[in-house]
C-alpha cells in the first residue's frame, strides 16, 4: 500500500483511512448508489459532488453507519468494517453533520457542543449520579476542549443561547463545533454550505480549511456547488444517478468530460 | 378571623399535600414522554406493581406462589422471613430496573419511529399486563405497606395552628413527609439531568434523535435509563400512596389524576409537574369546600377534568409546555 501523496498546495496527505468498496445501495426497486468504489486519505479534505439526486447524501449516511449497503463493504483504518448501527460508528471517531442541520434545539449551545464530548467520558452512571472526584475533573476537562472548539469557530458570543433562537448561518456552524468537540478522525459534513449566502459561505469555507490545518482532520463533504469544492478539496469524487462517474483533482474533474456533461447537460448532435 | 376563612386554610394546606401526591405520578409521565415522546399510560400500574413487589419483598412471599401451587399441588406462601424496608427498597429499584429493560427490549425497540398512538396503544397493553403480572406474582388482596414513614397527625403544626388561631389544623405526618420526599426528588432529578453526561444525553435524545445517534448515543441505553428513572419515580409514589391508602388495585387508578396535572403543567416540563399538581390539589379540595354544598358536593371527582378542560381551551400547550409553533 502507498504512503499517501503530496497536494498542490505542498501538504502531505497520508495513507487510506476510510475505503468503500463497492457499495451499492437499493430502496426496494430504487438504486440509490450503484457499485461505487473510493478511498479518503489521511488528513485530505475529500469532496462528494454531484447534481441533486445523484445519491452524494446516500453515500455519507452509508459511511456514518445511517444506511446499510446492500451490497460492498466498508473498511475502516484496514479493517473491514462489520455492520454497525450509527452511534456505534460514531464512537470510532467519525463525526458528522446533516443537510437539514441536527441540533438539540432545547439545548444551549454550550450544552450541543458538550454532547460532542459524550464518548470522551468514561466515568459510570454512579459516578455521575454522586458526582464523584472522577466524574467532576473529567467535566472539566471535557468542559475545556469544548470551549476551545468554541473559541476556534467564533461562536463564544452565542455560548449561553438556546440554539432554537440562532439564525441558520450560526446553527450550521454550532452543528461544525459539535461534530468537531468528539476530535473525529473523519469528520463528514453533508452540504456545509447549503442555504447560506457568499459571505456565510466564505466563512465557512475558511473554518473547513483552518480545521483541516490546524487539526490535520480529515474531511469528508458533499456539495453540489462545483465552484466552491474546487477550491476547497483535495480529490472529488463525482456521482450522477448513484453512479461514479469521476475521481481526482479538482482539476482532473474539471476537465473530465462526463462530469461536464452530468453538470452542463449534453448536446446530443 | 372567620372560621370559614381558617377552615378555607387548612383545606389549602392540605389540598397542597394531596397536591405533591398527585405531583409525584405525574413527574413520571413527564419524564418518559420528554425522553421518548411516550405517553407511558402504564405509568400508574408501574407504581402499583412497584408497591406489590416491595411489599410482597418485605413480608418474605414467594412470588407467584399460586400459580406455583396450581401446578406442582404444593402449598408454599412464604418463604418465612422479613426483609428490612431498605434493602427490601433496594431489591425492588433492581426489579424496577430489570421492568424497565424488559420493556425496551421486548416492547418499545420495535416501534422505534412508529406513530404516538400506536406507542400509546402499547403502554395501554403494558399497563394490563403489568396488571396482571402483580396479581400472579404477588396475589391480588389488599396489603399493607409499613416501610417507616411517619403517619398520622402532626402535633406540632396542630399546637402551633392553635396557639395563633384558637383551632388545630389537621395535617398528616405523612403528607408532610411526602412533599420532603417529592422535593428531594425533583431536585435530584434536575441536578441530573442538567449537570451530569446521562443527563445531557438524556436530555439530547429527547430532542433529537438522529442527533444523538450522530454523536454516538445509544438510544436503547438511554431509554431503558429512562424508563428505569421513571420506575425509580414510581416506586416512591408507590411508598407513598400505598402507605396512605393501602396497596391495592386502585393505586393504578391515580394515574388517571395525573392526566388533568400534565394538562395544566405541560407534557414536557417537571416544574410543569409539580405546579399543575398543586394546583390541582388545592383547587379541587377549595372548591369542594368552598362550592361544593352548594352543587352537592362530591366536586373532587371531576374539578380536575373540567379544569383541565378549560386550560385546554386557553392555554393548549399548558403552563410551563413547550409552544407549538408551525412555521408554514
Amino acid at each position: 500500500m502507498d504512503d499517501g501523496y503530496i497536494t498542490e498546495d505542498g501538504r502531505k496527505i497520508g495513507g487510506v483511512v476510510m475505503e468503500m468498496k463497492n457499495i451499492t445501495l437499493r430502496f426496494g426497486g430504487v438504486v440509490a448508489i450503484k457499485d461505487i468504489s473510493f478511498d479518503i486519505r489521511e488528513g485530505e479534505i475529500r469532496a462528494i459532488i454531484g447534481p441533486n439526486g445523484a445519491g452524494k447524501s446516500s453515500m455519507l449516511n452509508v459511511i456514518s453507519g445511517f444506511y446499510i449497503p446492500s451490497e460492498g463493504e466498508v473498511f475502516y483504518k484496514g479493517s473491514k468494517r462489520p455492520q454497525m448501527r450509527p452511534f456505534e460508528v460514531a464512537r470510532q471517531g467519525i463525526a458528522r453533520t446533516f443537510q437539514n442541520i441536527a441540533l438539540f434545539e432545547g439545548m444551549s449551545v454550550l450544552d450541543n457542543v458538550m454532547t460532542g464530548r459524550l464518548n470522551h467520558m468514561q466515568s459510570n452512571l454512579f459516578q455521575q449520579a454522586l458526582w464523584s472526584g472522577k466524574a467532576e475533573r473529567e467535566e472539566t476537562a471535557n468542559r475545556e476542549v469544548a470551549e476551545k472548539v468554541i473559541d476556534f469557530l467564533e461562536i463564544q458570543h452565542i455560548r449561553k443561547t438556546p440554539v432554537s433562537r440562532l439564525p441558520y448561518g450560526l446553527k450550521k456552524r454550532v452543528e461544525l463545533a459539535r461534530a468537531l468537540a468528539a476530535e473525529p478522525q473523519l469528520l463528514l459534513l453533508d452540504e456545509p454550505m447549503a442555504g447560506m449566502n457568499v459571505e456565510e459561505k466564505e466563512d465557512m469555507c475558511r473554518f473547513i480549511l483552518d480545521v483541516n490545518d490546524e487539526f490535520g482532520t480529515t474531511i469528508c463533504l458533499i456539495e453540489h456547488d462545483m465552484g466552491v469544492v474546487m477550491d476547497l478539496s483535495d480529490r472529488v469524487v463525482v456521482m450522477d444517478y448513484g453512479k461514479k462517474i469521476g475521481d481526482g483533482t479538482p482539476n482532473e474533474v474539471r476537465n473530465n468530460q462526463e462530469v461536464i456533461d452530468a453538470y452542463l447537460g449534453v448536446s446530443h448532435d | 378571623m372567620s372560621d370559614q376563612l381558617i377552615y378555607a386554610m387548612e383545606v389549602t394546606l392540605n389540598g397542597l399535600m394531596a397536591g405533591v401526591l398527585y405531583a409525584l405520578v405525574a413527574l413520571g409521565f413527564v419524564l418518559i414522554y420528554k425522553a421518548s415522546g411516550i405517553f407511558n399510560y402504564a405509568q400508574g400500574v408501574m407504581a402499583l406493581f412497584a408497591a406489590m413487589t416491595l411489599v410482597g419483598i418485605m413480608n418474605g412471599q414467594v412470588p407467584f406462589s399460586h400459580l406455583i401451587n396450581a401446578m406442582f399441588g404444593t402449598h408454599i406462601h412464604h418463604f418465612g422471613w422479613h426483609v428490612p424496608a431498605l434493602i427490601a427498597i433496594i431489591l425492588t429499584i433492581g426489579v424496577m430496573i430489570l421492568l424497565a429493560w424488559a420493556v425496551q427490549y421486548f416492547v418499545m425497540r420495535h416501534l422505534v419511529n412508529q406513530e404516538p398512538i400506536i406507542l400509546f396503544m402499547a403502554t395501554i397493553g403494558l399497563a394490563y399486563f403489568l396488571e396482571g403480572l402483580s396479581d400472579l406474582m404477588w396475589g391480588s388482596e389488599i396489603k399493607k405497606l409499613d416501610v417507616g414513614l411517619p403517619q398520622g397527625i402532626n402535633l406540632w403544626l396542630d399546637e402551633v395552628t392553635f396557639n395563633i388561631f384558637g383551632y388545630g389544623f389537621f395535617v398528616d405526618n405523612l403528607d408532610i413527609v411526602a412533599t420532603v420526599i417529592a422535593a428531594l426528588l425533583v431536585a435530584a432529578l434536575v441536578a441530573f439531568s442538567q449537570y451530569t453526561k446521562q443527563g445531557r444525553a438524556m436530555r439530547a435524545v429527547a430532542d433529537d434523535h438522529q442527533a444523538a445517534l450522530s454523536v454516538g448515543i445509544s438510544l436503547n441505553y438511554i431509554w431503558v435509563m429512562v424508563w428505569s428513572v421513571a420506575g425509580f419515580v414510581a416506586l416512591v409514589a408507590g411508598i407513598v400512596w400505598g402507605t396512605k391508602s393501602g396497596v391495592q388495585f386502585s393505586l393504578s387508578l391515580i394515574a388517571l389524576k395525573a392526566l388533568p396535572v400534565l394538562m395544566l403543567g405541560g407534557f414536557t416540563s417537571i416544574p410543569g409537574a409539580i405546579v399543575g399538581g398543586l394546583i390541582i390539589g388545592v383547587g379541587e379540595k377549595l372548591f369542594d369546600f368552598l362550592i361544593g354544598p352548594m352543587i352537592g358536593g362530591a366536586t373532587e371527582n371531576w374539578f380536575a377534568y373540567v379544569l383541565a378542560l378549560v386550560f385546554l381551551v386557553f392555554r393548549p400547550q399548558g403552563l410551563f409546555g413547550e409552544k407549538i409553533i408551525e412555521r408554514v
